[in-house]
C-alpha cells in the first residue's frame, strides 16, 4: 500500500537516449497503466521500476523511500510477466512459495499465505500440478498468485494477457479488474499496448511516447480531451479523423474552414488573434453522423463498407495525400455504399490542434 | 609417395563407389516398377516402401559386420580357451573371480566412475556459468575446450610431461615436480605411487572433458528463459539461490546426459592408462586389461570375458542415456 514517484527519471542505453524527463506521480490505490507504441519504452520504464533495469537518472521513490539502488527484492514490489515465468521444475504451491521460503518465513505462515492466495485464485486443486500441466489461463493466475503470497507494496504487471486468447484475456482481464477491487488499498501499475485493457482497468492511463510521457489522465480525459494529436490518434478505434483548415471565426465557439471543402464547429475558445491560424480539426469517427444541415463538415463518396451489425464504419474516398475519412454510424447502413454523405458532429466533440497541440490545453500550459 | 597414391585412390573409390551404389540400386528400383504407365500408381507406393532400405542398407550392413556380429563372437569366445577352439564353459569367468588385476581394474574403474564424470560435469557446470557474463567469456571457453581436440594420446603424452620425475638434484622439467621442488618438497615419480596414481591419471581425463561438459550445459544454460531468472531476483533470491534452485533444476536433464556420456566414456577408458603407466602400479583398468590378455597375452577367451564385463557395465548406462537424450529433445 504505497506511492510511487518518478521525479526526472531517463533512461539511456550508452549513446542512445530511451526515455527522458519522467514525472509521473503514482498514488496510493491507482491502477495506473502504461500504453504506448511499441518501442516507446513503456516495458522498460515497468523494469526500472521493478529494479530489472538500472535507473540512468532521476529518482524513484516508492512510499517516500528513493529506491534507485534497492535490490528488486526489498523494494516492496512484485511483477507478473507476459510469459509467466513460472518456475517449471516447481510445483504451483512451491512456485508460489519460492519468495517467502527465501524470506526465511516460517512453515506455517507460507502454507497460510500460499491456501490463501490460492483460494482467491481458484487454484486450490492444482496446488501440486506442474505448471507445464496448466493452462494458459491457469498458468497466468499462478504468477498473479506468486505475487499476492508476497503481499507487495505495489504491484507490476507486463503485458500479463499478452500471451492467452482472446476470450481467455477478456476473462482474465475481469478477474484482474475483480482482483482490484478486492485490493483497494493496493497500488498497481500495468503495462499493455491493448488500449481496451487500458480503457477498462486503469484509474489513470500513461501514454508514452518518443522517450517521454505523451499524456496522463483518466481513461476518459484522454478519449474526450486529448491534449495532443498523438494521444487523440491512439485512444480511441477506429483513431481519430484530422482534417486540415484554418481557423475562420474565434470567440467561446471556433469555425474552422476545412481544406477539404467543409466547415467544423468546435466548442473550443479561442482568442482573436488566431483568425486565420492553420490548425488540425480532429474528430472522431463515433462522433460523425449524417446530416441534412445546409453546413456540412465533411462530404465525400463512400469507398468502403464495413458492415459490423452493431455499428457500420464507412471509408471515404481519399482526397489527394490525406489519409481517408472514417465514419462509425451505429446500426446498419448498407445503402450507403459508393454515395455520397453530408456529415456532421456536436461542436463538443470537436478538438482543434495547432501544432500537434490541442487548443483546450493551450491556456492550461501556459497557466501552469 | 605410393601411400599417398593409394590413400587418394581409396578416397575418391569410397565417394564415386557410394554414389554409385545409390545411383545403380535407385535405378534399378525404378525399372522393376516404373513409375509410369497402367500401375504407375501401385509401383510408386511400393518403390517407395522399398527406397528407405536402399539408403539404410549400407549402414545396417557396416553395423551388422563390425557391432553386431563381433559382439555375439565375443560371447562366444569368452566361453573358450585360448585358442578360441576348445569349448571350456564358464572356465574364464571363474577365472575372472580370482583374477586380482581384475579385481584392481575393477576397483580402479569404479573410482574412475565415481570420480571422473562428476568432476568433469561439475567444472564444467562451474565453467559454463563462470564464462556466460564475461566478455572474455569466449577466450576462456575456448581454451577449457582445446583439450577436447588432442586426442588421449597426445594428451596422455602433454601430462607425462607434467608427471615427469628426475632424481632429487637434478633439474625437474615435470611441471608438477617443479611446484614441489620450489616450493621446498622432494620430488616424487607420481605415476608410480599406488591408489593415488589412478587420481592422476584421472586428471587427464577430466581435463579432457570438462571442454566438452562446459559446451553442452553452457548452451543449456542460455536456453532458460531470462524471464524466470528475473522473476526470482525480484523474488529475493541471491546470485547462488538462482544457481542452484532455479539454473541447475531447469538443465536437469542435460546434466544427466553429459553425466552418463562421460561415465560411458570412463568405463572404456584404456588409451589414457596404456600410455601413462600401461597398467602397472596399481593402476590397471578393464580395458586395458582386455587389451593385455589380447594382444600380448594372446588369450581369446580371457580377452573376450573382459570385453563382456565392460559391455554388461555400458549398456545399462547407454539406454538410460539415450532415453534421457531422447526425452530432453522433446
Amino acid at each position: 500500500m504505497a506511492d510511487v514517484r518518478l521525479t526526472d527519471v531517463a533512461k539511456a542505453y550508452g549513446e542512445i537516449k530511451v526515455l527522458a524527463g519522467i514525472n509521473l506521480h503514482i498514488r496510493e490505490g491507482e491502477l495506473v497503466v502504461f500504453v504506448g507504441p511499441s518501442g516507446c519504452g513503456k516495458s522498460t520504464l515497468l523494469r526500472m521500476i521493478a529494479g530489472l533495469e538500472r535507473i540512468s537518472a532521476g529518482t524513484l521513490e516508492i512510499d517516500g523511500r528513493v529506491v534507485n539502488d534497492v535490490p528488486p527484492a526489498q523494494r516492496g514490489i512484485a511483477m507478473v510477466f507476459q510469459s509467466y515465468a513460472l518456475y517449471p521444475h516447481m510445483s504451483v504451491r512451491d512456485n508460489m512459495a519460492f519468495a517467502l521460503k527465501i524470506a526465511g518465513k516460517s512453515r506455517a505462515e507460507i502454507d497460510r499465505a500460499v491456501e490463501d492466495a490460492a483460494r482467491k485464485l481458484q487454484l486450490s486443486p492444482y496446488l501440486d500440478r506442474l505448471p507445464k500441466a496448466l493452462s494458459g489461463g491457469q498458468r497466468q493466475r499462478v504468477a498473479i498468485g506468486r505475487a499476492i503470497v508476497r503481499d507487495p507494496k505495489v504491484y507490476l504487471f507486463d503485458e500479463p494477457l499478452s500471451n492467452l486468447d482472446a476470450a481467455l484475456r477478456v476473462a482474465t482481464r475481469i478477474e484482474i479488474a475483480q482482483l482490484k477491487e478486492s485490493m483497494p488499498g493496493t497500488t498497481m501499475v500495468y503495462v499493455t499496448h491493448d488500449q481496451v485493457e487500458a480503457m477498462t482497468l486503469a484509474s489513470r492511463i500513461v501514454v508514452l511516447a518518443g522517450g517521454g510521457i505523451s499524456q496522463v489522465g483518466t481513461p476518459l480525459e484522454l478519449y474526450e480531451r486529448p491534449e495532443n494529436e498523438f494521444v487523440a490518434q491512439f485512444i480511441g478505434s477506429p483513431a481519430m479523423n484530422l482534417l486540415a483548415g484554418r481557423i475562420e471565426e474565434t470567440g467561446a465557439e471556433t469555425v474552422v474552414r476545412l481544406d477539404s471543402g467543409g466547415v467544423a464547429r468546435a466548442a473550443v475558445p479561442t482568442r482573436a488573434a488566431d483568425r486565420g491560424m492553420a490548425v488540425n480539426v480532429g474528430v472522431r469517427p463515433e462522433d460523425l453522423a449524417p446530416t441534412g444541415a445546409a453546413e456540412a463538415l465533411y462530404e465525400g463518396r463512400v469507398d468502403i463498407l464495413e458492415a459490423l451489425g452493431e455499428v457500420t464504419v464507412l471509408h471515404f474516398e481519399r482526397r489527394g495525400e490525406a489519409p481517408a475519412v472514417l465514419a462509425k454510424l451505429p446500426g446498419i447502413h448498407a445503402g450507403l455504399r459508393r454515395q455520397v454523405v453530408r456529415l456532421g458532429a456536436l461542436p463538443a466533440k470537436v478538438q482543434v490542434f495547432a501544432g500537434g497541440r490541442s487548443l483546450h490545453h493551450r491556456d492550461a500550459v501556459a497557466a501552469g | 609417395m605410393e601411400q599417398l597414391f593409394w590413400a587418394a585412390f581409396t578416397m575418391v573409390a569410397g565417394v564415386f563407389g557410394c554414389v554409385l551404389y545409390f545411383w545403380a540400386s535407385n535405378f534399378l528400383l525404378d525399372a522393376a516398377w516404373p513409375p509410369r504407365g497402367p500401375r504407375a500408381g501401385a509401383n510408386i507406393t511400393r518403390a517407395n516402401a522399398i527406397r528407405p532400405w536402399l539408403f539404410l542398407f549400407p549402414a545396417l550392413a557396416v553395423l551388422v559386420i563390425y557391432l553386431v556380429y563381433p559382439v555375439f563372437n565375443s560371447m562366444w569366445l569368452s566361453l573358450h580357451d585360448s585358442t578360441g577352439r576348445r569349448f571350456v564353459g564358464a572356465a574364464n569367468w571363474g577365472w575372472l573371480v580370482e583374477d586380482a588385476k581384475f579385481r584392481e581394474s575393477m576397483r580402479n574403474n569404479l573410482l574412475w566412475l565415481v570420480v571422473v564424470p562428476a568432476a568433469a560435469t561439475l567444472f564444467g557446470l562451474a565453467a559454463a556459468a563462470l564464462t556466460d557474463r564475461l566478455r572474455w567469456g569466449n577466450l576462456a571457453k575456448s581454451l577449457i575446450f582445446m583439450p577436447m581436440a588432442i586426442s588421449f594420446i597426445g594428451a596422455a603424452v602433454i601430462w607425462k610431461f607434467i608427471y615427469d620425475y628426475r632424481a632429487e638434484g637434478q633439474e625437474q622439467i615435470g611441471l608438477l615436480n617443479a611446484i614441489v621442488v620450489a616450493s621446498g618438497g622432494a620430488p616424487a615419480a607420481w605415476i608410480t605411487v599406488p591408489f593415488w596414481n589412478n587420481f592422476f591419471l584421472m586428471a587427464i581425463l577430466v581435463w579432457i572433458q570438462t571442454g566438452f561438459a562446459m559446451v553442452i550445459l553452457s548452451a543449456a544454460l542460455r536456453g532458460i528463459p531470462e524471464e524466470t531468472i528475473e522473476a526470482a531476483i525480484l523474488d529475493g533470491a541471491g546470485p547462488w539461490q538462482v544457481f542452484w534452485k532455479i539454473k541447475v533444476p531447469q538443465i536437469w536433464g542435460t546434466i544427466a546426459v553429459v553425466w552418463t556420456t562421460v561415465t560411458i566414456l570412463v568405463l572404456k577408458v584404456f588409451d589414457i592408462v596404456l600410455a601413462m603407466t600401461n597398467g602397472q602400479w596399481g593402476s590397471q583398468v578393464l580395458a586395458n586389461l582386455m587389451f593385455d590378455w589380447m594382444f600380448r597375452g594372446f588369450d581369446y577367451g580371457r580377452a573376450s570375458s573382459v570385453a563382456m564385463v565392460i559391455m554388461l557395465l555400458v549398456t545399462p548406462i547407454m539406454v538410460w542415456n539415450i532415453r534421457n537424450a531422447r526425452a530432453e529433445m522433446r
